[in-house]
């Protein structure tokens, strides 16, 4: 049943989104032109006639839809590539920035939500809620530019774009040092809206926890509070919270196109804000493809996730 | 490596990198230059793709028959030397005898020939090569252009990324009209230029190599370039604050470039961008309403002050500029109605034109623009005009395409556009008052602009091999265009120091 609706959800990504590109003014023709400094009519004329532009909608919708049930994304108007290598390029970028924004977000969200939920009145738990909010509220692309202005300028320890340095060679872990230290502030721009969901969820689960009886009762068994804490509440608090990281996953993603664009990092976001300014309509459906994908994969690991920590779910059948 | 920035570098048909930087850092060999491009590259190829972001990596994988120094004065490269004949209508060049392409095989007539064919077949500018007719080659080191008429726009079209002479033995084995979609566009670039292209990675980087058997003894001197994609305008400019990168062309953000000016180490320097000849004007649709009347047009470029938006807007990055050709080019006539702010006279403008006012207005007018940079202008310009009661509204455009398409198709009445002349008048000026370019996709005669004397100075102007009189014909023509306003030029954008 999951997989028939998967289907169906993505023949709906891809006619829905071919329709919506079709109703947007102005096609890829317009854009080359720009990228070319201005082109003649002839030559306008003759891009959309390669490209089968001039075909009525319903003509060059059953075509891609055809080619899609084959396993084929098509050509890249734009970039002058199979669609499916061009995104083969850049996901690992972006499941990178996105899988560790996520893990980041998700471990230091719960520590401070914890920690905030123990000491509800302390200075620090203030601190926490403070900066939770000012990291939600602010815009990722403010968020980001302000850490470049911070931690590559005026205290350069990171470098300001890209994914690596290309004079730098050497073995795995010299590469992996590189993109790490790029990987740093990409990383917490994206996961500083996250960081701030997740602790408040932890916060308010957590508390919620801690006074209910099973508490009470574990206290009077004479556990210390951090076994209280960590064995008993931490676990019941965290499904919640988990549920949430995977609902949370799709919004990664897009949030990811922001992040990429400041950071000029080379993965699927930056590759779709272009196609979509370029009305490079193959490779805006092939990414749109991919990414429905990865949130589908998304959820069905937050499912197998959630089983782990709260046997109530896996016992349902 | 000392870094520096140039606000503007390697104008693409006229000054190369290569030449630049080996001035200003003396002949040193050896060295890796970083240096940056702000969109993702659609196509390294640049005789089937023009363009800065193709030009700027195109102008260093392929030569080209000459190049031009910082006067307009064409200079040896691949062809030694050159004669145009009498009547003007065959152009020879002298080609060198050990120009190799970069997988070792020589560089000879044939490919100058075929490159022609391909450029002619492919390259979105069909004025620069249309007159000719044929290419013979009598020997390997000797191509003969023949004319259908003279074309002096032709020296400069023979230049620079314009004309980038590539590789028959590789991209000969398609049809000539499918070598814009050759898989060897992108990868395995075979060209004929200083450097070897040593990886493309998509929205990552460019990385160039020295070619050792460049036909130019000791040259280049560069070991690398490497020319990293960083889409973001603010991030470039920390990038090159914090040397990870030493040089960029094209910034255009007043607020960055005046920022860089700031930071030691650095150089902005406007040189070079006469070549590709940017300008920022306010473009009329002059078939319909009321700025089908000249008078109306006039009085709006009388009533729009030049100096607000090159001190407070430009914050003095950009100069003044008055016609439709580039003050940077020889071309260029100054003496012309600039349309410094006069309020009364755009006033008694309006009224002579029929258009009094009535309950404090005499008509409106929209207003377009294409890309988020421009927004303070447009805005300006609506303030401007409220002073002599013409009411606008700003259209925003959710992007270029939509934008692109409501010019196009001449669904705007005004908006504020930017053009490249792209070297000779015939290649980028004459497509906006070619009474036959009407509505031809964006940056064609949008304006509608329809003039017969017009027409015929420029048909006259592309022709004539005499500089004295062709720049007479320009001078008549800008004359007519100043007063006609078809478009009225604010500013040459990113063009002072």
């Amino acid at each position: 049943m999951r997989v028939f609706y998967a289907v169906v959800l993505l023949a709906a990504v891809l006619v829905l989104n071919f329709s919506l590109m079709h109703l947007a003014p102005g096609d890829v023709a317009d854009t080359i032109s720009q990228s070319m400094g201005g082109a003649d009519q002839e030559i306008l004329d003759k891009i959309r006639a390669d490209y089968g532009l001039d075909k009525p909608f319903l003509v060059q919708l059953g075509h891609y839809i055809g080619r899609v049930l084959q396993f084929d994304l098509g050509h890249s108007f734009f970039f002058n590539q199979p669609v499916t290598q061009l995104i083969l390029q850049r996901l690992p970028a972006t499941l990178l920035l996105v899988i560790s924004a996520q893990i980041l977000a998700l471990v230091l969200g719960v520590v401070l939500g914890v920690y905030s939920a123990r000491k509800p009145n302390s200075i620090a738990n203030y601190f926490v809620t403070f900066f939770s909010l000012f990291g939600y509220s602010a815009p990722v692309f403010w968020t980001g530019i302000l850490l470049l202005i911070a931690f590559s300028l005026k205290i350069p320890w990171f470098p300001v774009a890209g994914m690596r340095d290309v004079t730098i060679s050497g073995g795995f872990w010299i590469q992996f040092w590189d993109v790490a230290r790029h990987l740093v502030l990409p990383m917490i721009t994206l996961s500083s809206i996250f960081i701030a969901l997740y602790s408040r969820l932890s916060r308010a689960t957590m508390m919620e926890t801690l006074g209910a009886d099973y508490i009470r009762t574990a206290k009077a068994k004479g556990l210390s509070n951090r076994q209280v804490i960590y064995k008993h509440a931490l676990k019941n608090s965290l499904s919640p919270v988990i549920t949430q990281a995977g609902i949370q996953f799709s919004a990664m993603m897009s949030g990811a196109v922001l992040v990429e664009a400041v950071f000029s990092w080379p993965g699927l976001g930056t590759l779709a804000f272009q196609s979509i300014i370029a009305r490079d309509t193959p490779t805006i459906l092939g990414i749109l493809f991919f990414s429905a994908l990865v949130v589908i994969v998304g959820n069905l690991l937050t499912d197998l996730a959630l089983r782990l920590v709260d046997p109530r779910v896996g016992g349902r059948k | 490596m000392k870094h520096f920035f140039k606000g503007v570098a390697a104008a693409s048909a006229v000054v190369s990198l290569l030449a630049s930087s080996a001035i200003a850092e003396g002949p040193k060999r050896g060295g890796t230059l970083v240096t940056v491009l702000g969109t993702n590259v659609r196509n390294l190829n640049s005789a089937v793709q023009s363009g800065i972001v193709t030009g700027y990596p195109g102008a260093q994988l392929f030569a080209s028959p000459l190049r031009y120094d910082d006067s307009w004065t064409p200079q040896p490269y691949l062809a030694k030397s050159w004669d145009v004949s009498e009547d003007g209508l065959t152009v020879t060049l002298h080609l060198v005898e050990n120009a190799k392409f970069h997988d070792g095989t020589p560089l000879t007539s044939k490919d100058v020939a075929f490159s022609l064919d391909v450029i002619k077949a492919n390259h979105p500018f069909k004025s620069m090569f249309a007159p000719v007719q044929s290419v013979d080659t009598p020997d390997d080191y000797t191509a003969v252009l023949n004319l259908s008429q003279p074309h002096p726009a032709l020296m400069l079209a023979m230049s620079g990324q314009l004309m980038s002479i590539i590789p028959q033995h590789i991209y000969g084995d398609v049809p000539i009209e499918e070598v814009k979609t050759h898989p060897r566009n992108n990868e395995n670039v075979v060209g004929s230029g200083p450097f070897k292209l040593v990886e493309y990675k998509s929205g990552e980087h460019v990385i160039l190599e020295r070619f050792d058997d460049f036909f130019i003894d000791g040259r280049p001197y560069l070991d690398k370039i490497v020319m990293r994609i960083i889409p973001d305008p603010a991030a470039r400019a920390i990038a090159y604050e914090n040397g990870e990168v030493h040089m960029g062309a094209f910034e255009q953000l007043p607020r960055i470039i005046n920022r860089l000016k700031e930071v030691d180490g650095l150089n902005v320097t406007p040189n070079g961008y006469g070549g590709i000849g940017p300008l920022d004007w306010l473009a009329f649709n002059t078939t319909k309403g009321p700025l089908a009347d000249v008078r109306v047009r006039k009085a709006i470029a009388y009533a729009v002050d030049k100096n607000f938006v090159l001190n407070a807007l430009m914050m003095g990055t950009a100069a003044d500029s008055k016609t439709g050709i580039h003050p940077d080019s020889p071309f260029y006539n100054a003496n012309v109605e600039g349309y410094d702010l006069d309020l009364d006279k755009a006033a008694a403008l309006l009224d002579e034109a029929g258009f009094p006012v009535k309950d404090g207005t005499r008509f409106s007018l929209t207003i377009d623009f294409g890309w988020p940079d421009v927004k303070p202008q447009v805005e300006y310009v609506k303030a401007a005009l409220k002073k002599v009661n013409i009411d606008v509204e700003v259209r925003a455009s959710a992007d270029f395409p939509t934008w692109a398409q409501r010019m196009g198709t001449m669904d705007f009445d005004m908006s504020w556009d930017t053009v490249f002349n792209w070297g000779d008048p015939v290649i980028g000026v004459h497509r906006t008052y070619d009474s036959s370019n009407i509505a031809k996709g964006v940056w064609s005669n949008t304006q509608g602009y329809s003039n017969a004397r017009v027409d015929e100075l420029m048909a006259l102007a592309a022709v004539e091999n005499d500089a004295d009189k062709r720049k007479a014909l320009y001078a008549e023509f800008q004359a007519i265009i100043a007063d006609e306003l078809p478009v009225s030029p604010i500013d040459m954008v990113y063009l002072k120091d």
